[in-house]
């Protein structure tokens, strides 16, 4: 690949020119100005402009400095500055430099033509921006007409940047009317956000990452953190390398890098993640290990709902026997005294004889968590999280940790890892989920609404107060063609969203269904819409991202977009110019609020008097904007703070947006100037009052809730036809489905294809060997890999890991999308399967 | 074979798209969707100890020889056991950069910082892979003689 031979030849070539050119003037006894002639030592020359972003992948949200030159993004590196990662960033991060760069991105957009004009089956065309929005809005307004609000639909993620969430939201929850709207951020961190609300009654982590520097054992339930979080990781081995005390226990359902540094490796079968937590409980009473004095201020104890399904369709043999399908979120109260007999069947040996792990190794790790000088911080995120219990292993965690009290300290921290870059800034923080509205409101609670409907000056009574489609459901509709008209941002769907072949690629080749999918690069998912945009990415656009500690962060437009690919912000904006208010909006309502008549959406939700309210002049004058000139305002600016209205003061306060381009970030809530670090706990967050201690104030009575909650079997487990757990996930090189860093040379040629993880003694009862070409077989689909059995991932004997990067192995033709019946979150880490020789 | 064909297709497809087409999955080549490729041999990580050109100075190194089997963990640093600043001399290999020996706060410690432990996280060796799509990054030197 390199030319590093070639650019040896050409410095060599100029310095000996150079060298040639003094030697003469020596010789002609002239002087010519000395330098140093194999340095670019003149200063004009040698310099670069270097910018701050955050980075683009995980949710670490580690700052990194960009260097431009020319119009082009030339050097990354972790920004000394930055209190994430203090001048380090992860291979990807390093490598940031060259995301933008891959030879196929897409300049204009494309539309699948035949004899000239839009046909399901034609080929991919270019069109112009126009010909594009001109399809799309006949498409949609065919839709709104024959179906209402209920036949379009809308796929984001937890990579849009602040603004363009909030903007999605605002066109398709105050423009369309319509709920279907849903972040990729819910096949990631929608139990995150389910354990939050149900024992919190508000999202995201009460502590930060200081904890790391603070705390004396660390708990990895299913993270890899060392790959997945790798800059965490390295604050997290800091601490444990550094002071010898500190201890860290790793679990999981096969071992992989972060039990390199593990002094309690635990691997259990999938699913009794469950029973261990209970029986981490039931020790902390048994041995008199509870917190009273906290518990009884602080707590209040629940019996959750059980049976409640799998999320699989209603249909489903597995939902027809469950039996709180239809209301797998009740619960009712009970004490600590009921709590303690719930869990006491949760033994030791009985944890030991459902997950394998040694009662010994779940005694150190339950005694890290029971003894009270102990600080823990408990980290986890997919394997917790992608899990049809994942809500209920959520909430166990936490019980965990409010039985002992250890929350809201330095270092005493149940910390939920964020897989995106802004999947808590936006996804979550914005509200972009099909249940959700900005600021933690719902679109099910009147009072919420008509909140929402002040802020965002539309008339009274208008929002949809019917909970849209979440990602799974969204598919299952496009394949109904319930959903006829349906946009992707920022995601590669197709590749992410499990059963491929059942579900999703079925809806998006519907011939009732026009799918439009927004990215940087021809993606599978592009290929299988009917319309492709050409995206901005990163730094070609002014941007926000809010990390997993609560960190908002900003960044400049650094350089411009190739062609004519544009933001995901600017497509949503222009394209609500195609449709007058009338064609979205109720005649009645219409009727009674005539001032909205005859205006576009885009009137009605961007130029309202706020988002359009900051003018151009306020734009930073050493950089570019492109939506901002294009629209006539600053609509960053605009948009941020319409959307920080609806927290400020409900302790969720964003600071002025100007502070933000000022800083390496804030975490909020930001009160008079000042972040927070710890919620919840006096002396740290504002918003407890003063003599209570501890205030968990976002149930009504300042008590966070501790569940009982069993052990129930996963949805579906090896046996004779399938006797294998397939697990999957990434890779430390390749983020997500692999669309930027499979096109960066050196982190391709780091990880290049997907392999099969798996024991050497399962690969060989088979007559199978490293590097044998097999097929992964489910109940719904395959794919062809090869076999590794000494790479990083050892799985134990009965379970294979695939990674879901590569876009040749596409191995959610092989998943289940069985989900949590309450956050609707896919499980990506539990399914039977086969693995035969191909 | 995927790659043959993969890179037959970038030819076609790279660039502009000015050509109409319905196979546009750069990374999947002429595989259609619903079709499975066979997965390219297992390659091997490029072994000669050549120091590679980086794109920025900023860059980590990747590793130019192979790791397999190599030990760092809570007990032991293969690589430092090389490339640490007292083993350079016998090794012969380059030892870590000075940043290496930085804590958070930016001081100089008398040993690689542990923040830096698990040298894998940032350098990674290369395998003889053959390139799905080209990357356009324009290496800085470049520019500036370019004179752009």
């Amino acid at each position: 690949m390199s030319s590093s031979k070639t650019g040896i030849q050409i410095t060599r070539r100029d310095l000996i020119k150079a060298q040639a050119a003094m030697t003469a003037a020596a010789v002609a006894g002239m002087s010519i100005t000395a330098n140093a002639t194999n340095l670019i030592a003149s200063s004009a020359d040698n310099q670069l402009k270097w910018s701050k972003a955050p980075c683009r992948f995980c949710g670490t949200g580690c700052g990194v400095s960009v260097a431009t030159r020319n119009g082009r993004v030339v050097a990354t590196h972790g920004d000394v500055e930055a209190p994430v990662n203090k001048g380090l960033n992860c291979v990807k991060g390093y490598f940031l430099a060259k995301i933008m760069y891959g030879k196929d991105r897409l300049t204009q957009p494309l539309l699948r033509k035949k004899d000239g004009k839009f046909h399901k089956e034609g080929d991919f065309t270019p069109v112009s921006w126009d010909e594009a929005f001109d399809i799309m809005a006949e498409k949609w307004k065919a839709t709104l007409k024959e179906k209402g609000p209920d036949g379009i639909g809308f796929f984001g993620s937890g990579q849009w940047t602040v603004w363009e969430g909030y903007a999605a939201s605002k066109l398709m929850k105050a423009g369309f009317l319509s709920n279907n709207l849903d972040p990729n951020a819910r096949h990631c961190m929608a139990s995150a956000v389910g354990g939050f609300m149900r024992t919190f009654g508000i999202d995201e982590p009460m502590g930060c990452y200081d904890d790391f520097e603070n705390a004396d054992a660390f708990v990895l339930w299913g993270s890899n953190m060392a790959e997945m979080h790798p800059i965490l990781w390295t604050r997290l081995t800091d601490r444990r390398l550094s002071h010898p005390h500190v201890k860290v226990a790793v679990l999981s359902t096969f071992v992989h890098r972060s039990f390199d540094l593990a002094d309690i490796p635990a691997v259990f079968t999938p699913q009794t993640d469950l029973v261990l937590l209970n029986a981490i409980a039931n020790y902390i009473i048994e041995s008199g290990s509870v917190n009273k004095d906290f518990v009884s201020k602080h707590v209040n104890f629940r019996k959750g709902n059980t049976d409640i399904g799998y999320g699989l369709r209603p249909t489903h043999p597995l939902e027809m026997k469950a039996k709180n399908v239809d209301n797998a979120g009740g619960s009712t109260p009970i004490d600590l005294e009921e709590f303690a007999k719930f869990v006491s069947t949760y033994t030791f040996e009985y944890a030991e004889k459902m997950s394998g792990v040694p009662a010994a190794t779940i005694e150190k790790i339950a005694k890290l968590y029971a003894d009270p000088k102990t600080k823990v911080m408990s980290l986890w995120t997919m394997g917790i999280n992608q899990h049809t219990r994942g809500v209920w292993a959520n909430n166990l965690l936490y019980n965990i940790h409010l039985l002992t009290g250890k929350i809201s300290e330095p270092g005493n921290s149940p910390f939920s890892l964020t897989g995106q870059p802004s999947a808590c800034g936006t996804a979550r923080e914005v509200g972009t989920f099909a249940h959700r509205l900005p600021a933690d409101l719902v679109v099910n609670n009147e009072e919420h609404r008509t909140y929402s409907e002040k802020k965002w000056k539309i008339p009274k009574g208008i929002l949809n107060g019917k909970v849209g489609a979440h990602a799974v459901l969204q598919s299952r509709k496009l394949k109904d063609g319930d959903i006829n008209c349906y946009w992707i941002q920022v995601n590669n769907n197709l590749q992410a969203a499990p059963n491929m072949n059942e579900e999703t690629y079925p809806g998006y080749r519907n011939p009732d269904n026009f799918i439009v999918t927004s990215d940087a690069y021809p993606t599978v998912t592009a290929e299988a819409s009917d319309l492709i945009l050409p995206t901005a990415m990163w730094v070609e656009k002014e941007g926000a991202y809010g990390n997993a500690e609560r960190r908002t962060q900003f960044w400049h437009q650094l350089i411009d977009a190739p062609g004519e690919a544009r933001s995901d912000l600017w497509q949503l904006m222009e394209f609500s110019k195609r449709f007058n208010i009338e064609e979205v909006w109720p005649a009645d309502i219409l009727d009674a609020n005539p001032e909205y008549k005859g205006k576009t959406m885009f009137d009605v939700l961007f130029a309202n008097g706020q988002v359009d309210k900051f003018p151009l002049s306020e734009t930073a004058t050493e950089y570019k904007n492109f939506e901002s000139e294009y629209f006539g305002f600053y609509v960053q600016k605009g948009l941020f703070e319409e959307y920080a209205n609806f927290g400020r003061g409900k302790a969720h306060d964003l600071a002025p947006f100007d502070m933000y381009h000022q800083s390496r970030g804030l975490r909020w809530p930001v009160v008079d100037g000042k972040e927070t670090q710890w919620r919840f706990k006096e002396g740290s967050d504002p918003y407890v009052k003063p003599g209570t201690g501890w205030e968990f104030y976002g149930k009504p009575d300042g008590r966070a809730v501790i569940f009982a909650l069993p052990y129930e079997p996963p949805a579906e487990s090896p046996d004779e036809e399938f006797p294998l757990w397939l697990s999957t996930g990434r890779v430390l090189e390749h983020w997500h489905s692999g669309s930027m860093t499979q096109r960066v040379p050196e982190l391709y040629k780091a990880f290049p294809d997907a392999v099969c993880f798996m024991h050497p003694d399962d690969a060989s009862a088979q007559g199978m060997r490293r590097g044998d070409e097999v097929k992964v077989i489910s109940r719904r689909g395959e794919i062809k890999t090869r076999i590794e059995t000494r790479g990083r991932n050892k799985p134990p004997r009965g379970l294979v890991f695939v990674p879901w990067f590569d876009a040749s192995q596409l191995i959610n033709k092989v998943t289940l999308d069985a989900t949590d019946p309450l956050s609707k979150q896919t499980d990506f880490k539990k399914c039977a399967v086969k693995v035969v020789k191909a | 074979m995927k790659t043959l064909i993969l890179s037959l297709v970038t030819l076609l497809v790279a660039g502009t798209l000015v050509m109409a087409e319905t196979q546009v999955a750069t990374l999947r080549g002429s595989t259609d969707l619903t079709a499975e490729p066979t997965p390219p041999i297992m390659q091997q990580a490029e072994n000669k100890d050549l120091k590679r050109e980086r794109a920025y100075p900023q860059q980590p190194p990747t590793i130019p020889h192979k790791i397999d089997g190599y030990q760092v963990d809570l007990n032991f640093n293969k690589c430092l056991s090389c490339h640490n600043r007292k083993t350079a001399e016998k090794s012969q290999a380059p030892m870590v950069s000075i940043t290496h020996f930085q804590n958070r706060e930016g001081q100089f410690l008398i040993d690689v910082t542990p923040a830096r432990y698990f040298c894998n996280q940032c350098h990674v060796p290369q395998l003889d892979a053959i390139l799905l799509v080209e990357n356009m990054f324009i290496d800085m030197d470049t520019l500036v003689s370019q004179g752009k």
